[in-house]
């Protein structure tokens, strides 16, 4: 099976300080890997690497098959990116404008949207029940609704890849769980791959299949299980860490 | 007053100007560039000095000289890493410099300059009304083509890359489209007041606009009716239009503000 994200020997930094280096991990179709690691390990430099936002970069990295640098399908990756991040809150959007934009990647010049891009829409935003918001302002919604705008965009694509960057940081505890069962469902009915950059390890242990440990380079990748049974991850973290990350997930 | 030839010129070229400034006021504050019309405003006073100096007809110099303004603005925000205000205040500084100077060196033009200072739309030329109008068509019809990359571009430029739009070039297309904006702009309200054209009927949109679009046709409207205000009362109280212009816009402004208020 042709992996999704094929990534070899990866090393990317902004002047002489390398902020990823040796980078390898291959992500296979159906998989649901957390992207996890202290801060300014390089997750979302990581992200943005692969989603072509940031370069240039050494190594191999091949996204469905094919050289990420000749890559141009985006709208097989639906990308939600930190909610803090460049969005401008004052932006005049309506929830339906900024869904639509998520559809963008796959038109051809004049990109004009037409009767089944509306009906896509409405399809996407009746699945994260903002249907009635759709005629708002985005900076006029609170986080969680902003966040499933946002995850609404990222879907609208029908994409076959989903790239998370903290996406449960603005959520209340009961959005946060519809949140997960929701992404549970693409993953498990509808095959799609999830990658998601969390602090979260306890709550993503609950769905997550694989654990991607970063610290510029690659700490551990594989299963939950294994890292959490794994005698040389409790040496590296110390056991009362690799508890920590684990223990919802026991 | 409509049976005035020239009343109906500064009509029909401002009318036009103030809605391509509108249009693209709406895409320089959202994008946070707002200044950059004050820079190459300043930047086509140094070139219309330049042109008077050597006896050229302002606006063949004043817009290639604001393009390539505008291009320098860009690459060195980018290359240099600077933040895009101290740019815009580098090119907006040696722009008004350069005509500062010219004009010191020649006694000779110091008057035509002094109307390119504070704009004379009641002076435009037939062949500027038309100009005018041609160069809205050619705005017009980029934006509606490329409204949807513009849209996304100014909401969130990294995911704009991301689904594949062309943000590069498309920030250079919106500034090139500025610089030659401003220029025509320059003749109606003047260097000083051009900036005012951009941001203030952008401004007023965002007070009460429910989404984009709106936004755009909201801007639209207050850039020409501050236009039809102005020239009006100009004609009226034989005020300076340029000036009159603005406080017309200002005056939407307040409007739209207070209107937003009593509206929440």
């Amino acid at each position: 099976m042709t992996p999704i994200i094929n990534v070899k020997n990866l090393c990317f930094g902004y002047g002489s300080d390398d902020i990823l280096y040796g980078v390898t991990f291959s992500i296979t179709p159906g998989d649901y890997v957390a992207l996890s690691g202290p801060n300014g390990a390089g997750k979302s430099t990581l992200i943005k690497v692969l989603l072509g936002l940031a370069g240039p970069y050494r190594g191999k990295i091949e996204l469905f098959g094919q050289n990420r640098k000749l890559f141009n399908d985006w709208g097989r990756i639906g990308y939600l990116p930190q909610q803090s991040n460049n969005y401008n809150p004052l932006f005049p959007a309506t929830a339906r404008e900024v869904v639509r934009m998520g559809l963008l990647a796959g038109k051809s010049f004049p990109k004009i949207f037409n009767a089944a891009d509306n009906e896509r829409v409405s399809v996407v935003m009746k699945l994260m029940g903002i249907e009635k918001q759709k005629n708002k302002m985005v900076g006029e919604l609170s986080g969680g609704q902003q966040q499933k705008v946002f995850l609404a965009r990222a879907l609208a694509s029908n994409p076959s890849l989903l790239v998370l960057d903290e996406p449960s940081s603005a959520l209340d505890p009961l959005s946060r769980d519809s949140f997960f069962a929701l992404l549970e469902e693409l993953n498990q009915e509808h095959q799609t791959t999830v990658i998601m950059v969390t602090h979260d390890t306890p709550q993503i242990g609950r769905y997550a299949k694989t654990l991607l440990y970063l610290d510029k380079k690659v700490v551990f990748y594989g299963g939950f299980n294994d890292f959490c049974q794994s005698p040389d991850m409790g040496g590296y973290f110390g056991s009362y860490s690799q508890h920590l990350i684990c223990h919802q997930h026991d | 007053m409509f049976s005035l030839g020239f009343v109906v010129r500064a009509f029909v070229a401002g009318a036009f100007i103030a809605a391509l400034c509108a249009i693209l006021g709406n895409f320089l504050v959202l994008k946070k560039l707002s200044l950059i019309g004050d820079g190459l405003s300043h930047v086509s006073f140094g070139a219309i000095a330049l042109a008077l100096f050597f006896g050229v007809y302002p606006l063949l110099v004043a817009i290639p000289l604001v393009l390539a303004a505008s291009y320098f603005v860009l690459k060195l925000s980018q290359r240099a890493k600077l933040y895009g205000d101290a740019a815009i205040g580098i090119v907006s500084a040696v722009g008004v410099s350069i005509g500062v100077m010219l004009a010191s060196l020649s006694n000779g033009f110091n008057v035509d300059l002094f109307a390119y200072l504070f704009g004379n739309i009641l002076a435009v030329s037939a062949a500027e009304v038309w100009l005018s109008i041609g160069l809205s068509a050619v705005v017009l019809l980029a934006i509606f083509l490329l409204f949807n990359d513009l849209m996304v571009v100014s909401f969130d430029e990294d995911y704009a890359k991301m689904v594949g739009v062309k943000a590069s070039r498309l920030n250079l297309m919106l500034t090139w489209l500025t610089a030659i904006t401003v220029v025509l702009a320059v003749k109606v309200v003047g260097v000083m007041l051009v900036s005012a054209l951009l941001i203030l009927p952008a401004v007023s949109a965002l007070q009460l606009a429910k989404s984009f679009r709106a936004a755009m046709a909201l801007a639209v409207g207050a850039g020409v009716l501050s236009v039809l205000i102005g020239i009006t009362i100009s004609v009226y109280a034989d005020l300076p239009a340029g000036a009159t212009i603005v406080l017309a816009n200002f005056a939407i402004f307040l409007v739209s503000l207070l209107w937003r208020k009593v509206l929440r």
